[in-house]
């Protein structure tokens, strides 16, 4: 009986699946799962010690909790395409202490969201959904006043809206009005071209960076490293940073979202970088030195 | 040494990120090996302009900011965060009171 519910919790699975296998076992444990749903969703106790990564069939890396293979919650194999995804997976299990706070495994989230893509989309939606964001891009609404917050979107936003229109080739203006600016369809071709390149994996990331983000123009500009993670997070908070550089900033607040969102946001960008890296070390030998 | 450079600060603060993690065996852990190799890898290139070198950089800076952040969320979160609703049977004893047992169940249990 004891063997069964530990093969159960190799799964990561939601409270829902354990609180379904559970009502039809009347033993002790019912009382601690029911105590566990009950409590908080997201959150379980740790039931491993070690974690180690091996190389499984096709060259992809596997997650090993104790001596268990880990899988998705839709209970396919957990695999990642590379070394380093799967270390950094390995980090963030060996990182919980007592309880498995899930909310808190950016990188394992992803992976287990494009292992099993629970909403079955394709390339094709998933790009569209993500050009959606193009109209109502965070950095081309300006406000009208107060002048200092009209400046200081001027002097950080601009740079970027004409750095992204010269590596592309496109025109993205700014604009005042609650409408927007009007985006011309060569520039949403543009993009929905270069976001083609991307593969299954990376443009899950990018997807999802896009959406924390809320603009397509700040997740671009950090994935091909013009900005940095914590630049990006802060263009894209730049009035609510003004706003707190004004009034104060609210600890539990503020800081907190702050935080969340600059950890999905890494881990969105980290994801779609190794997603789509392909490295290989070229050893020069030292000629006449 | 020539002073700290970008680089060296995003490997001390890796450093000390993984340290804060696994404790004082965090040298035995997959991700300090890796980050020691990689670093070691790009350390040494003959181009003035090395573009690997630079995109390695800014992943192990995303890298820092994740496992920077999600400490300080999680911190933040334990500070801050709501502990939830007890159990029904857990306030009903607070007040002393106690739920009655239906040995039939509720009805809309199975």
């Amino acid at each position: 009986m004891l063997r069964s519910i530990f093969r159960l919790q190799c799964h990561l699975g939601s409270p829902r699946n354990l609180l379904k296998y559970c009502s039809r076992d009347p033993t002790s444990n019912f009382s601690l799962h029911r105590k566990a749903y009950s409590t908080a969703l997201a959150e379980r106790r740790k039931f491993y010690d070690d974690v180690s990564i091996a190389q499984g069939e096709g060259g992809v890396y596997e997650i090993h909790l104790d001596r268990k293979k880990l899988k998705t919650p839709g209970g396919k194999l957990f695999t990642t395409p590379n070394e380093a995804l799967a270390i950094a997976v390995a980090t963030e299990w060996d990182a919980q202490k007592d309880t498995l706070k899930f909310y808190s495994m950016h990188l394992t989230t992803l992976c287990n969201t494009a292992i099993d893509n629970p909403t079955h989309r394709d390339k094709q939606q998933m790009i569209t959904a993500a050009l959606k964001y193009v109209e109502t891009d965070t950095v081309c609404y300006r406000v009208d006043d107060p002048p200092a917050l009209v400046e200081l979107q001027r002097n950080e936003w601009d740079p970027v809206l004409h750095w992204i229109e010269n590596r592309y080739n496109v025109v993205i203006g700014s604009s005042y009005n609650i409408l927007g600016p009007e985006i011309p369809g060569a520039t949403i071709d543009t993009f929905r071209q270069h976001l083609n390149s991307y593969n299954f994996w990376s443009l899950t990331g990018l997807e999802f960076v896009i959406t924390q983000l809320k603009s397509v123009v700040l997740s671009l500009a950090m994935i091909d490293r013009h900005l940095t993670v914590e630049e990006a997070v802060l263009l894209s908070r730049l009035e609510e940073e003004y706003q707190i550089q004004r009034w104060g900033s609210v600890e539990w607040c503020h800081d907190y979202d702050m935080y969340e969102l600059r950890a999905r946001t890494a881990a969105g960008a980290l994801f779609v970088q190794l997603s789509s890296e392909s490295s290989s070390v070229k050893r020069k030998l030292l000629q006449d030195c | 040494m020539s002073g700290l450079t970008p680089s060296l600060r995003v490997f001390r603060g890796l450093l000390k990120e993984l340290r804060a993690i696994h404790g004082s065996t965090y040298k035995n852990s997959l991700a300090y090996n890796y980050v020691i190799d990689q670093f070691r890898k790009n350390e040494v290139t003959g181009e003035r302009q090395c573009r690997a070198r630079q995109e390695a950089l800014h992943s192990s800076q995303a890298y820092l900011c994740l496992l920077t952040s999600t400490r300080q969320h999680l911190a933040l979160h334990k500070l801050y965060h709501g502990k939830g609703d007890r159990g029904l049977a857990e306030m009903a004893g607070i007040v002393g009171l106690r739920l009655p047992s239906q040995p039939g169940g509720k009805g809309w249990e199975e």
